[in-house]
């Protein structure tokens, strides 16, 4: 039986999020697999557009209505499982939508999820981490029932552009509770890139002490284009927003550059940093874990390095 | 009776180094420490604090798994929940038939709330608390870092990826609970004294009419791909030169 995978998109209401075209990636590993890509949207016009352009995308399915304004794991469920009857697997990524949602579509269909997606190994069988990364578990669905996954979103580059996929307006029957209310969303607004698609990323641990010493990454980060981060000791002490957290309860990042800068290296944290291709460690205690799996370590104060790289690549 | 339901996950402590067992077919949990899962511990401090604030008036805390479950029951009610329910199985139990075993102890306890954690720190599956909302066909507020309730509703914060996002729930309806929700208090010794006499009740998945249906089959278990160990450099100006060698600025 051939494969035909149906991928959720993410959105932000006109924008695709990038985390769908690594989804398409990680369809298009499924030999043969066919892709649609469903937008469930007020107005998805716009958003299909982006994706019809996704190399490798066979169709892609809009659904129209005002309940899908803001993106509810409860409404969303009910409209993928009633367009999935033709498909083989439902993909999502493994992004805080993905998680919402894609367990709540599993079980309407009664079947099983398999989270994190690092690699497909044949149209049933996946690789995925467990135990924050610790371990690599593969993994063979039995059965005939659907298979319902997420997909590591910094397993997989984007699908490059260059498709031209049909869109269909599906019409759906469902019903669609009224019981989960949208009220805010508060995103601090940045004109840096983007924590999770961005190349090079410049993260603070405790060791900054204050909101206001994390002034000194933000300026370093701004000089080399990059994203900024943190480990949750930051953002639990409340130096940092709950969104920069990176590591196994943040997000999971595959920079080319990552400079690690007063983070001393706990597991949970270096899960979140395992695919970035160079790793940085400044660090004033010369044993701290993150020097083991840093490419260059630099022991000494932060307070003092960091200013001086910033000199340095400025001039 | 208005009563939180609170899922009780025992998994490897998380400050245990995991390894992998040399002929690929699990993880060593011999002789490991083994621990509720910081998820749930956070689950049930909000259960109390609930119950505290006079927005409950029971907690009951629940696991499904092997008999040696039982020590990480007995520290939940040392914590302060009023009852356990420890539905015995032994082998492997995926979220949906953890899901399909708690909504059966929903049915039964009636509970205005669930409070899971957003994810077991053993498997990483993060599925369940969804699982369970979607079979329930009750609201869900996944990755919270604030609960608040008031008159048949709940208003939750979570976290995600954009930031914080505020929904608004009517009740019952399923939490998971994200770090940043609480932070648990200590257990004191007249406690565990304490909690020795609380009601612990021992059902089994059949007893309450749940298949244990394995989906995925495990097929080997593999360490990560060690990092190669890199170098240490002297000073801020070796680390530029050495970052433009590589490309990297
Ligand atoms: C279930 C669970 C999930 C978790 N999830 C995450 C997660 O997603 N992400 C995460 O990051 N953590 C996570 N953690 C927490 C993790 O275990 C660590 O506690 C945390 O990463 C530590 O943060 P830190 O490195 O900033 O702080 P610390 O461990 O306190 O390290 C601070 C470092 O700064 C160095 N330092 C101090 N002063 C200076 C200076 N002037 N110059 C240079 N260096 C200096 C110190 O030598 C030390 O190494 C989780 C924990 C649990 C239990
Ligand atoms: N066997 C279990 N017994 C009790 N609670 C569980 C069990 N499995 C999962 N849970 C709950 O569901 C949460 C998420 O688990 P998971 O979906 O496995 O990541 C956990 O933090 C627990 O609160």
């Amino acid at each position: 039986m051939s494969s035909k995978v149906l991928i959720v998109a993410e959105h932000d209401g006109t924008k695709l999020n990038p985390s769908t075209a690594k989804c398409v990636t990680c369809a298009r590993g499924i030999t043969g697999a066919e892709i649609t890509v469903v937008v469930c949207a007020a107005d998805a016009s716009a958003i299909a557009s982006q994706a019809a352009q996704l190399a490798g995308v066979a169709k892609v399915l809009t659904v129209e209505n005002p309940a899908n304004a803001h993106l509810l794991a409860a409404v969303l469920a009910p409209q993928i499982v009633a367009l999935a009857g033709p498909f083989t697997h439902v993909f999502g990524p493994s992004t805080t939508f993905g998680k919402d949602l894609m367990p709540r579509i599993a079980a309407l269909l009664d079947t099983a999820q398999v989270s994190d997606v690092m690699a497909t190994q044949s149209p049933t069988r996946f690789c995925r981490p467990i135990y924050a990364g610790n371990a690599i578990l593969t993994v063979e669905f039995d059965g005939a029932a659907k298979i319902v996954a997420t997909v590591r979103t910094a397993s997989f580059e984007a699908a490059p552009n260059g498709g031209s996929a049909a869109i269909e307006k599906a019409s759906v029957d469902a019903a669609l509770p009224t019981h989960t209310r949208f009220v805010a969303v508060s995103a601090a607004k940045s004109d840096r890139p983007d924590l999770q698609t961005a190349s090079r990323v410049i993260s603070g641990g405790r060791a900054l002490g204050s909101a206001d010493a994390f002034k000194i990454l933000y300026s370093l980060a701004d000089k080399l284009g990059a994203a900024v981060g943190a480990s949750r000791a930051a953002v639990d002490a409340g130096f940092a927003p709950n969104e920069l957290q990176v590591g196994q309860t943040g997000k999971i990042i595959a920079p080319e550059l990552y400079m690690a800068i007063g983070i001393s290296g706990a597991i949970q944290h270096l899960t979140g940093i395992k695919d970035a291709r160079t790793i940085v460690a400044i660090n004033k205690d010369s044993e701290a874990p993150i020097f083991e799996v840093a490419d260059f370590g630099l022991v000494g104060d932060l307070f003092q390095i960091v200013p001086e790289l910033e000199r340095l690549i400025g001039a | 009776m208005k009563r939180i339901l609170v899922g009780i996950k025992r998994v490897v402590d998380y400050n245990v180094r995991i390894r992998v067992k040399p002929d690929g077919s699990g993880v060593i949990t011999d002789g490991v420490k083994m621990s509720i899962n910081p998820f749930d511990e956070i689950a049930l401090e909000e259960a109390l604090r609930i119950k505290e604030r006079g927005g409950a008036e029971e907690v009951v805390v629940v696991t499904i798994g092997p008999a040696d479950c039982q020590p990480q029951l007995r520290t939940a009610l040392a914590m302060g929940a009023d009852r356990a329910l420890h539905v015995q199985a032994d082998g492997v139990i995926e979220p949906l038939v953890a899901a399909k075993a708690i909504l059966k102890l929903v049915e039964r306890e009636q509970p205005l709330l669930v409070i899971l954690g957003k994810q077991a720190i053993d498997d990483d599956n993060s599925q369940t608390g969804q699982m369970l909302a979607a079979l329930w066909n009750r609201p869900q507020a996944t990755f919270a870092s604030k609960v608040e309730l008031a008159e048949g509703k709940a208003r939750v914060t979570r976290e995600v990826d954009a930031g914080l996002e505020t929904l608004e729930v009517d009740l019952p309806a399923v939490v998971t609970t994200d770090l940043r929700l609480n932070e648990p208090r200590y257990v004191k010794l007249p406690d565990i004294m304490k909690a020795k006499k609380k009601p612990l009740e021992t059902l089994t998945l059949s007893a309450i009419g749940v298949e244990q249906k394995q989906r995925l089959k495990l097929v080997k278990f593999e360490p990560p791909p060690q990092r190669q160990k890199g170098i240490r450099v002297k000073d801020a100006a070796e680390l530029v030169e050495a970052l433009r060698t590589k490309g990297l600025l």
